[in-house]
C-alpha cells in the first residue's frame, strides 16, 4: 500500500521551480499552497475534539456505573483494552460494511480509542480519594450524590485531566489514519505525496501544533479548576 | 433550614440549647461476624454534659459513636437525640444536625479553610453573607489566624488541622458533637492546649458532647462523665471521673485507671478543697511576743512574714523573732507560692520541684489564706473524698 501510495505526487513536481523539483523544504510552496491544507486541518480538529468528548462521555458513564458496581471493573478494562490494542486501520476497514465510508466510520473508531485511558483514569482518580475524606463528607451530612460530585470528581480531576490530555494527544495523532475510512483530515494530505518534503513536514507539522495546543489547553484548565494541587504538590 | 436556625442571633453567646442523648439498649453485630461489637449499651448523657468513650483499642468506641449519628447502622436498640429516635429522620438531615468530628480529620483537600468551615451551612443552604460571618466567627472561635482562612489544608500544621475539624463540626451550631479522638494525632503539648481551649470553649458554648478517646489522662480531664468500656463493646462503669477514680467497679477498670489513681484525682482537685494548715503570719516591726504566741498555737513552726497587705514576703526562723520587734528581711523567700485556685496536682509539683514541705496559699488578691503541705494532700487522699467539678471549670472557666 505504500509503494502505491509513493507514487501519489500531489502535481508534476519536476516542471516546478528549483526548490520543489529538488523536494527540498519550501516555505514558498508552502505559503502558495495553504489553501489545500486548511479544509482538511478543521476536519482534523473536528475529528479530534468529537472523538474525545464522545469517548469521555461513554468513559465517563461507565466509571459512574463501575463505581456503585466494583464487579464490572474488570470487564470492562477487559474489553476497552481490546478496542485499544486493534489496529485502527483493521477497524476502518472492518467497520466500512456496516457505517460505509465517512467521518462516522473513523469517528467510531478514534472514540473506541480513548476509552480505555479515560475509563482508567477516572476510576482511578475515584478510587485514589481518601476513604477519610468521603467518610467525613457523609458525617456531616453529604448525601451520597453530594459525596460523588462535590468531593470525589474534584478530588479525581488531575487523574481525570491527566487522561484527558493523553486521549487527545494520541487521537490527534491517530486521526491521520482517518483518510483511510474516507473520513479526510491532516492524513490525506500528507499520503496525498508522502515522499514531498515540503507537504509531509507541514502537513505533519500541523498535526503536532494541535496536539500541543490541546495539551497547553488542558493543563491551563488544570491549573485554573484546581487551584488546590499546588497547594497538595509543595 | 430549620426556623430555629433563621431565629438565630449571630454571635458567640446565642448558641443553641443543649440536647440530651439517650441509648437505649444498643447493640451492634457487623455483617459476616457473630460476636457482637457493642454488646446492650445503655448511656445517659445530660444536655451540656461531655461524656467520655474510654477504653482498650478495639472495644467499639468509634462504633458505639457512629450509631448516634447513624454512620453505623445499630443491630438492635434505639438512640434518642433530645428524646427523638435518630431513626426518625433521614440520615443525612440528622448528620447536619449533629457535629462530628472523625478520627482523621478528614478535611477537603481540595477547599479552602473558609471552604471546610461554611460546608454544613452550604448544606442547609444559608446565605452568603450569615455564612461568611460564621465562617469568620468560627475561625477565631477554634484560635485561628484569620488570614489561613484562604489557604489549604495541606498548607496547615497538624494542630491547625485539628482546630479547622472542630470548627467544620460546630458550623450549624450543633446542639449535638461527636468527636474521635479529636487531639488523637498532635504532640503533648499542643494537645494539652487544644484540650484546655476545648474546656474553654464548652465553659462558652455548653454542647452535649460525646467525646472518644483511649487515653485515661484525657478521660479524666476532658468528662463530666466517663463511659469505660471492655472489648465486645460492654459498659464496664459510668461514672463521673472521681467517682472513677475513688470506687472503680471491678478490677478491668482498676486495672484501666491504673495504679496511681490516687495521685490522678489531684488532676481533679484545687488547692481550696483541701484542709489548708493556718499559717503564722507576722509582719515587719511587730512585737514578737504577739508573732511567738501564733506561732505557738499554728500547726507550723515558722512564722510568715508578709507585707501590710497580707502578701507573703518570706520565711522566718526562731531566730528571727528573739528581738523586740519582727525583723526583715526574711531569710528565705516564700517560692513556691500556690494558688488557692490553682489544680492540686499543679500545686504539689510546684512544692516537690522546690524541694520543700509547705507552701503559703494566697487568694486572688495575692494575700496569704494558709499553707499546703504535703502532709495535707497525703492525708486528704487517704480519706478518698470526692468533690465534682465540671471540667471545663477545671480549665478556668466560670459557667
Ligand atoms: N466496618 C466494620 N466491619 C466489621 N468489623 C468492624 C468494622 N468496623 C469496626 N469493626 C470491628 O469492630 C471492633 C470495634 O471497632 P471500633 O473501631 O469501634 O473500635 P475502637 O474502640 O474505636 O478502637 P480504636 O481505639 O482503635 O479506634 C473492632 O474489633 C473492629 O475490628
Ligand atoms: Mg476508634
Amino acid at each position: 500500500m505504500i509503494a502505491l501510495l509513493a507514487q501519489v505526487e500531489i502535481r508534476d513536481r519536476a516542471a516546478e521551480d528549483g526548490c520543489v523539483a529538488g523536494n527540498g523544504f519550501c516555505p514558498g510552496w508552502i505559503a502558495d499552497n495553504l489553501d489545500r491544507y486548511l479544509e482538511p486541518f478543521w476536519q482534523h480538529v473536528y475529528l479530534s475534539i468529537v472523538a474525545v468528548v464522545v469517548g469521555f462521555a461513554i468513559a465517563f458513564a461507565l466509571a459512574l456505573l463501575a463505581h456503585e458496581r466494583r464487579w464490572l471493573v474488570g470487564p470492562i478494562i477487559g474489553i476497552t483494552g481490546v478496542l485499544y490494542t486493534l489496529p485502527s486501520i483493521a477497524v476502518f476497514f472492518l467497520l466500512q460494511p456496516i457505517t460505509g465510508r465517512g467521518a462516522l466510520t473513523a469517528l467510531i473508531a478514534l472514540t473506541a480509542y480513548t476509552l480505555l485511558i479515560l475509563f482508567r483514569n477516572i476510576v482511578t482518580g475515584l478510587e485514589n480519594v481518601p476513604s477519610e475524606t468521603k467518610d467525613a463528607a457523609r458525617g456531616i451530612g453529604y448525601t451520597d450524590r453530594q459525596v460523588l460530585w462535590k468531593v470525589e470528581l474534584p478530588l479525581a480531576m488531575p487523574e481525570i485531566i491527566a487522561g484527558l490530555r493523553i486521549a487527545a494527544t494520541t487521537t490527534v495523532g491517530l486521526a491521520t489514519l482517518a483518510f483511510f475510512a474516507g473520513a479526510g483530515g491532516l492524513g490525506g494530505e500528507i499520503f496525498a505525496d508522502i515522499t514531498f518534503k515540503s507537504n509531509v513536514v507541514f502537513a505533519g507539522g500541523l498535526c503536532l501544533a494541535l496536539a500541543i495546543l490541546l495539551d497547553v489547553m488542558l493543563l491551563a484548565a488544570q491549573r485554573l479548576l484546581l487551584p488546590w494541587r499546588r497547594a497538595v504538590a509543595t | 433550614m430549620t426556623s430555629s436556625n433563621t431565629a438565630q442571633a449571630e454571635g458567640p453567646d446565642a448558641y443553641r440549647e443543649a440536647t440530651t442523648l439517650e441509648l437505649r439498649r444498643v447493640s451492634k453485630t457487623y455483617p459476616g461476624s457473630d460476636r457482637p461489637v457493642i454488646s446492650d449499651l445503655s448511656l445517659e448523657v445530660g444536655a451540656g454534659e461531655i461524656c467520655v468513650l474510654v477504653g482498650p483499642s478495639g472495644c467499639g468506641k468509634t462504633t458505639a459513636m457512629r450509631m448516634v449519628n447513624r454512620m453505623v447502622d445499630m443491630t438492635s436498640g434505639d438512640i434518642l437525640v433530645g428524646g427523638r429516635s435518630v431513626r426518625a429522620r433521614p440520615a443525612a438531615k440528622l448528620r447536619r444536625e449533629i457535629g462530628y468530628v472523625i478520627q482523621q480529620i478528614g478535611l477537603f483537600p481540595h477547599q479552602t479553610i473558609g471552604e471546610n468551615v461554611a460546608a454544613v451551612p452550604r448544606l442547609l443552604g444559608w446565605d452568603r453573607r450569615r455564612t461568611e460571618a460564621r465562617v469568620d466567627e468560627l475561625i477565631a472561635l477554634v484560635g485561628l489566624d484569620a488570614e489561613l482562612r484562604d489557604r489549604y489544608p495541606a498548607q496547615l500544621s497538624g494542630g491547625q488541622r485539628q482546630r479547622v475539624g472542630v470548627a467544620r463540626a460546630l458550623a450549624s451550631d450543633p446542639p449535638l458533637m461527636l468527636m474521635d479522638e479529636p487531639f488523637g494525632a498532635i504532640d503533648p503539648i499542643n494537645r494539652e492546649r487544644l484540650q484546655n481551649e476545648f474546656l474553654r470553649l464548652q465553659g462558652r458554648l455548653r454542647k452535649t458532647v460525646v467525646f472518644v478517646t483511649h487515653d485515661i489522662d484525657e478521660a479524666i480531664k476532658m468528662g463530666d462523665k466517663i463511659a469505660v468500656m471492655k472489648v465486645g463493646g460492654v459498659l464496664a462503669q459510668y461514672a463521673s471521673p472521681a467517682e472513677l477514680l475513688t470506687a472503680p467497679a471491678d478490677e478491668f477498670v482498676e486495672d484501666f485507671v491504673g495504679a496511681d489513681r490516687a495521685l490522678k484525682r489531684l488532676a481533679l482537685l484545687r488547692v481550696r478543697d483541701v484542709d489548708l494548715w493556718r499559717a503564722p503570719l507576722v509582719r515587719e516591726g511587730e512585737p514578737t511576743a504577739a508573732a511567738r504566741a501564733r506561732v505557738a498555737e499554728s500547726d507550723l513552726p515558722y512564722p510568715l512574714l508578709v507585707d501590710a497587705d497580707g502578701r507573703p514576703l518570706g520565711w522566718l526562723s526562731e531566730r528571727d523573732l528573739a528581738r523586740e520587734r519582727v525583723r526583715a528581711p526574711a531569710d528565705s523567700g516564700p517560692e513556691p507560692v500556690v494558688d488557692r485556685d490553682a489544680v492540686l496536682r499543679d500545686a504539689l509539683a510546684d512544692i516537690l520541684q522546690a524541694g520543700t514541705q509547705y507552701a503559703p496559699v494566697v487568694d486572688g488578691a495575692g494575700g496569704a489564706v494558709g499553707v499546703l503541705s504535703i502532709d495535707v494532700v497525703g492525708h486528704f487522699l487517704a480519706q478518698g473524698d470526692t468533690t465534682e467539678e465540671s471540667p471545663s471549670a477545671r480549665a478556668g472557666v466560670d459557667p
